[in-house]
C-alpha cells in the first residue's frame, strides 16, 4: 500500500460515517451488485432472508386476526347481560406479575438468540430453558385465572362481554402454549442438530413469533384488563 | 458472495467498510447477521428498560388520580402505542434503513389492515345500537 491511497480511503471512510446506509447512492445495475436486493445477475435473496421475512408476513396475518378479536371485545365491552362487568373479573396483581414474566421472557429469548449467533450452544439452551419457564409461569397464571372466574360461574356462555374476552385472553394464552412446544423442539435440535443453518432460521423465526406475542399482549393488558379495571 | 446464506461472522473482519456495506443486502425482521453477539446483548437490554418504565407507567397510571379521570384510557392507549415501538425497534430491529422496506411496508399494511378492523367495528356497531329499539321495548313488541 502506498502513501498515495490513504486519503482517499479517508474520504470513504468519511462518507460511510456520514450516510451510513448510503441512501440514494446506490447504483441500481450489474456495476454495483447489492446481494439479495432481487438486481440483474445478484439473484434472489438468500434464503436466511426469505424464510424471515416469509414468518414475518404470517405474523402480521396472526396480529390481523388477534385484531378481529380485539374488534369484537370493544364491540361487546358493555354486554354484560346482567352478569358481572369487565371492571369486576379484573384482578390487576395477578396481570402485573403475567405482564413481568411475558417481558422477562422476551429479554431471554432475544439473549438465547444472541447465543445462536456466538454459535454458544449451551447459553443457547440456558435462556430457552428460561424463556420456556417464564413461558410457562404465564400460562399457569392464566390458568388459574381461568378456574377462578368458572369456580364464580363466569364462563364464556354468560354473556356477550365474557365470550369476547374468554376468546381473546384465550388465543393469546394458546399462542403461548404453542409457541412453549415450538421452544422445546428447538431446544432439542440446537442439542442434538447443533446450529445447522435450517435450525438457525427456525430459531430466527421462534424468536419473531415470541416477540410478537409479547406485542399482542401489550394491547390486551392495556385493553381489556386496565382500561377495563376503571370501567 | 452469491446466492447462498451467510455466515454471520464471516462480516466482522472486513477490512474496508465501504466493501462492506457494498454486499449488505436487505435484512429479515428479527435479524443482523453482520452484527456480533453484543450488540444483541445491548438491544435487548435498551428494550427491556424502556419496556419496564413505559408498563410500570402504565400500570401506576391505571390505579392513580395522577391525571384527569376521562384521559386515563388515552394515555394508557398512548403508552402501549410506545411500548409496541419499543419492542419493533430493539427486539424485533425494524428500523428504518433501506435494508428493512420490505419489512416496513409489509407491517405499514398490516397496521392499515388492524386500524380498518378495529376502528371499523367500533364506530359500525356503535351506530347499530344506536339505532336499535331499547330491549325492553322490544320484548313489548313481541308480545
Amino acid at each position: 500500500m502506498t502513501n498515495i491511497e490513504l486519503p482517499a480511503s479517508q474520504e470513504a471512510i468519511r462518507r460511510v460515517r456520514e450516510d451510513p446506509h448510503r441512501l440514494g447512492h446506490r447504483a441500481h445495475g450489474a456495476d454495483e451488485p447489492v446481494e439479495g436486493a432481487g438486481h440483474g445477475a445478484t439473484g434472489p435473496a438468500s434464503k436466511r432472508i426469505l424464510v424471515g421475512y416469509g414468518f414475518w408476513i404470517f405474523l402480521l396475518s396472526d396480529i390481523v386476526m388477534f385484531s378481529c378479536f380485539f374488534a369484537a371485545f370493544a364491540v361487546q365491552r358493555d354486554a354484560t347481560a346482567g352478569g358481572p362487568t369487565i371492571g369486576e373479573i379484573v384482578d390487576i396483581p395477578r396481570v402485573a406479575f403475567e405482564t413481568a414474566a411475558l417481558l422477562l421472557s422476551s429479554y431471554t429469548c432475544m439473549l438465547s438468540f444472541a447465543a445462536v449467533n456466538a454459535r454458544n450452544r449451551l447459553w443457547t439452551e440456558i435462556f430457552l430453558f428460561i424463556t420456556g419457564l417464564l413461558g410457562l409461569v404465564f400460562v399457569l397464571l392464566e390458568l388459574q385465572e381461568f378456574i377462578e372466574l368458572a369456580m364464580r360461574g363466569i364462563t364464556p356462555q354468560r354473556s356477550g362481554m365474557l365470550t369476547s374476552f374468554f376468546g381473546l385472553v384465550g388465543l393469546h394464552g394458546l399462542h403461548v402454549t404453542l409457541g412453549g412446544m415450538w421452544l422445546a423442539t428447538m431446544m432439542a435440535q440446537v442439542l442434538i442438530k447443533g446450529f445447522r443453518r435450517e435450525v438457525v432460521h427456525r430459531l430466527i423465526c421462534f424468536n419473531l413469533f415470541w416477540h410478537a406475542l409479547d406485542i399482542v399482549w401489550i394491547g390486551i393488558f392495556t385493553i381489556v384488563y386496565l382500561m377495563g379495571s376503571g370501567a | 458472495m452469491s446466492n447462498t446464506d451467510y455466515d454471520p461472522r464471516a462480516h466482522r473482519g472486513a477490512l474496508n467498510p465501504t466493501e462492506d456495506l457494498n454486499h449488505r443486502g436487505d435484512h429479515a425482521p428479527g435479524d443482523e447477521p453482520a452484527e456480533d453477539s453484543g450488540h444483541w446483548v445491548r438491544n435487548a437490554n435498551l428494550g427491556l428498560g424502556f419496556s419496564i418504565i413505559l408498563t410500570v407507567a402504565a400500570f401506576y397510571l391505571a390505579g392513580s388520580h395522577l391525571i384527569y379521570a376521562p384521559a386515563i384510557p388515552v394515555a394508557l392507549i398512548v403508552l402501549a402505542i410506545a411500548q409496541m415501538g419499543v419492542h419493533l425497534v430493539f427486539f424485533l430491529h425494524v428500523t428504518t434503513g433501506p435494508d428493512n422496506t420490505n419489512n416496513v411496508l409489509a407491517l405499514a399494511f398490516g397496521v392499515l389492515v388492524v386500524f380498518l378492523i378495529v376502528a371499523g367495528s367500533i364506530w359500525i356497531m356503535d351506530h347499530l345500537s344506536h339505532n336499535m329499539m331499547p330491549m325492553d321495548q322490544m320484548m313489548q313488541m313481541q308480545q
